[in-house]
């Protein structure tokens, strides 16, 4: 899978949480905490949504490495690309 | 049109999800009902056959009382044998002055035209007027599931009386009302997505400053606040969730959640309503969990029977509740019912904030973010992540003495975060 076909899966499944997401707008590489106003709440609902779309469970000593849209791009690409090996 | 919370008085239909000749079973949702803070889904509550669809979806806007459809109550006569009285009872939740004025639901009343209806509405459930209704009446009405709000009072002032409720009971048993709010979107002229939640959120504001107003004037507020250790319950969830699944993972509000169910137990008399001048506390215990909007406001919609439910069971219901009240879709008993509110506003390290009650409640419970602070264990000090937990408590109802006992409760249930 390609990184700009993990980008557009992670905006498209980011957007089932937070309807009113433009992604025009959406800064790849700025905090979605802060630019889409998400909460804990969300931000778990984020990573079950994530789950679900790529299979990938994110431990919970990961959560933090998903804290913008790169990181979330280069974090999934990362373990596709882990689980593709093993 | 049914009260889909206290400080709703008009809605909207946006949309029926039965048609007429449909089976309904009790608690289907078969409307969706747009108010000023939120698209409702309105759950029947009783079981039968939609007879007849009185609002059908648009833009304007039915005073709370409105009957909305006519439903024939499980085990009534079909139409065509309706001879018998008490065959088909109009499906008003709320108007039932054709229903207490013309003997038991006689054939003229459900075949009533709906602007008859309508037009008796108001009068009794009238804009933001609260009818008058006496305990023993409210009460029996509950059980019942008849709005007594929309009865027509025979008592002194017009006050509903528990006689007023019982002759609206067999009347009315299959009477169903939903109120009706047309939805912007379903509207012929279709708005821009812009402007209509432009115009949503306008709505949801002065419906936020209506209800908190009339707090503010009539609940005479205590605060109390204290503070809780909260190393024991951080430490557990962690250890919890880091074996766990994504899926299956809990957050500390949902422990908040369950110990403030629990302490209520235990101080009862904060959980509940305030109503004709007196406490009438609820022995189920429904939270209204404060959830707030992107772009402005909040809602509270109840997670039912709190005090019961697993911690898992309650996350699942939490993380539901959250997505749907995003969405704007939450159903007619989580806006009706909670019987007390919890606010959380711990997520921008906000360290502790002391609610406004929501009317008719009797308490509202808040909490700050953890922050580690330095803290005095066993003589030595040590960091510890420390919670600022608060109660709102309306004076009228309780003292600070009991709503003392409530917040030390609360403190030791999460202190033995396993047990709850």
């Amino acid at each position: 899978m390609s990184n700009d076909e993990i980008r557009d899966r992670v905006i498209k499944t980011l957007s089932g949480i937070v309807p009113e997401l433009d992604a025009a707008t959406l800064k790849l590489a700025k905090s979605l905490r802060d630019q889409l106003d998400i909460d804990s709440m969300d931000f778990l609902n984020f990573l079950i949504a994530l789950h679900e779309e790529f299979g990938v469970d994110v431990p919970e000593a990961d959560a933090p490495k998903l804290g913008t849209i790169d990181a979330c791009v280069s974090y999934l690409e990362q373990a596709l690309r882990q689980r593709t090996q093993a | 049109m049914p009260r889909l919370g206290a400080d709703m008085t008009a809605g909207k239909v946006v949309k029926w999800l039965k048609r007429p000749g449909e089976a309904i079973k009790r608690g289907e949702v078969i409307a969706i009902v747009e108010t000023d803070k939120a698209n409702v889904d309105v759950e029947s509550f009783i079981a039968g056959v939609l007879e007849k669809i009185l609002v059908e979806p648009g833009d304007e806007r039915f005073p709370v009382g409105t009957p909305l459809a006519l439903i024939r109550a499980e085990g009534a006569i079909e139409p065509a044998a309706r001879a018998a009285p008490a065959a088909v009872a109009p499906a008003v939740t709320s108007a039932p002055v054709p229903t207490v004025a013309i003997p038991p639901a006689a054939v003229a009343a459900a075949a009533a035209p709906p602007a008859a209806m309508r037009a008796a509405a108001p009068g009794a459930a009238g804009a933001g007027a609260r009818a008058r209704v006496s305990p023993a009446a409210r009460k029996r009405a509950l059980e019942l599931r008849i709005d007594p709000t929309v009865l027509i009072g025979t008592g002194p002032e017009g006050r509903v009386t528990l006689a007023d409720v019982e002759r609206a009971a067999p009347a009315a048993p299959a009477a169903q009302t939903a109120q009706v709010a047309p939805a912007a979107p379903a509207a012929p002229a279709e708005p821009s997505p812009a402007a209509a939640a432009a115009a949503r959120q306008l709505r949801m504001r002065e419906a936020i400053a209506s209800s908190m107003s009339r707090s503010k004037r009539e609940i005479p507020h205590y605060y109390l606040a204290c503070t809780i250790d909260m190393g024991r319950a951080m430490a557990w969830l962690a250890e919890r969730n880091a074996s766990r699944a994504v899926t299956d993972r809990l957050i500390y509000a949902v422990l908040l959640i369950k110990a403030t169910a629990l302490a209520l137990r235990e101080v009862p008399e904060l959980n509940g309503f305030w109503i004709d001048n007196r406490a009438q506390p609820s022995a189920a215990i429904h939270a209204g969990i404060a959830i707030s909007l992107r772009g402005g406001g909040l809602v509270a919609p109840a997670l039912h029977n709190a005090d019961q439910r697993s911690l898992d069971e309650l996350m699942r219901g939490f993380q539901d509740l959250v997505k749907r009240a995003r969405a704007w879709s939450l159903r007619s008993s989580e806006m009706a019912d909670p019987t007390v509110t919890i606010t959380s506003l711990g997520e921008r390290g906000v360290e502790s904030v002391f609610g406004i009650i929501t009317p008719p409640q009797l308490a509202l419970v808040g909490f700050g973010t953890p922050l580690e602070r330095p803290w005095v264990v066993d003589g030595q000090v040590v960091p510890r992540p420390l919670l600022t937990a608060t109660l709102s408590g309306d004076h009228r109802a309780t003292d600070g003495h009991r709503g003392a006992l409530f917040l030390a409760a609360m403190d030791r249930l999460l202190q033995q975060p396993e047990a709850l």
